[in-house]
């Protein structure tokens, strides 16, 4: 069933910060990380005849993105990768039965673990953040995730410092709603 | 000291918090606002789930593009997305 359309006309507006968050999440390389997500939507549009409409757009750009991280990995052969073979594969015989035990104590998976919900609680607040009204999410962005000062964000978007901290208010109620349905 | 001066509306308070959250609040605000917590319930819970809401975007440690990335991408893929209109 096709419920979904395409419009790339949307995509960086829409899509681009969510891209993002979930790539530098996963390859903690800035640059890298825009080249990534820059990568996922020109594929994206070469491959918009292959969209069947059953995922939402952004699913379907997340499963783009998915293959370019792991291509990327493949491609440097990094550390992350070894560690992650060196799990897979270790068999160390004099320390039988107590398998269990190490592996759980193991730093690497506590990381792994972490790194995992960190980065589903950070798409929680893209999907929140994706229900807010355009200004309000661009203002919380710039406030919150950017860290900008008010009277940057106040010369750049032309508001005043009130408006900007009514905006955010709204913003952060509307959040905590979502996230508490979501989340907490 | 007017009562006016230590003794803020509720939506007074819930503005301070917001402000507290970006390390945005003065001293007597801070005060003003302790005091309103002590006794209101409303300013309680907003300050909670306030709290609980900035701690969960530190946790999550979020990021995102800023404006110059994002035009640079946006320009990237606008030229390509013309190729293909």
């Amino acid at each position: 069933m096709a419920d979904h359309k395409i419009d790339p006309n949307n995509w960086i507006n829409l899509y681009s910060d969510y891209l993002f968050n979930y790539t530098i999440s996963r390859v903690s390389d800035r640059e890298m990380a825009q080249d990534l997500v820059s990568e996922t939507f020109l594929a994206g549009l070469k491959s918009m005849a292959n969209f069947k409409g059953e995922a939402s757009e952004r699913t379907w750009l997340i499963s783009i993105l998915k293959r370019k991280i792991i291509d990327y990995y493949r491609k440097i052969n990094s550390n992350k990768g070894k560690a992650e073979v060196r799990m897979s594969y270790n068999s160390d015989t004099e320390a039988e039965g107590d398998w269990l035990e190490e592996r759980v104590a193991d730093p690497f998976d506590k990381t792994a673990e972490d790194k995992i919900e960190n980065s589903e609680l950070g798409d929680a607040i893209y999907d929140c953040m994706g229900k807010l009204p355009e200004k309000q999410a661009e203002v919380f962005k710039m406030k919150t995730i950017l860290g900008y000062d008010t009277e940057t964000i106040c010369n750049e978007l032309e508001i005043t410092a009130s408006n900007l901290w009514v905006i955010i208010h709204r913003a952060r109620t509307a959040l905590a709603d979502c996230m508490e349905k979501n989340w907490f | 000291m007017k009562k006016s001066l230590l003794f803020i509306s509720c939506e007074e308070a819930q503005h301070i918090c917001d402000k507290r959250q970006y390390g945005e609040a003065t001293g007597w605000e801070r005060v003003k606002l302790g005091i309103r917590l002590s006794w209101c319930r409303i300013t309680q819970a907003y300050v909670n789930r306030n709290n609980k809401l900035t701690e969960v975007i530190q946790k999550a440690d979020v990021d995102c593009l800023n404006n110059d990335e994002r035009s640079k991408l946006k320009q990237q893929f606008e030229e390509e997305l013309a190729k293909h209109q």
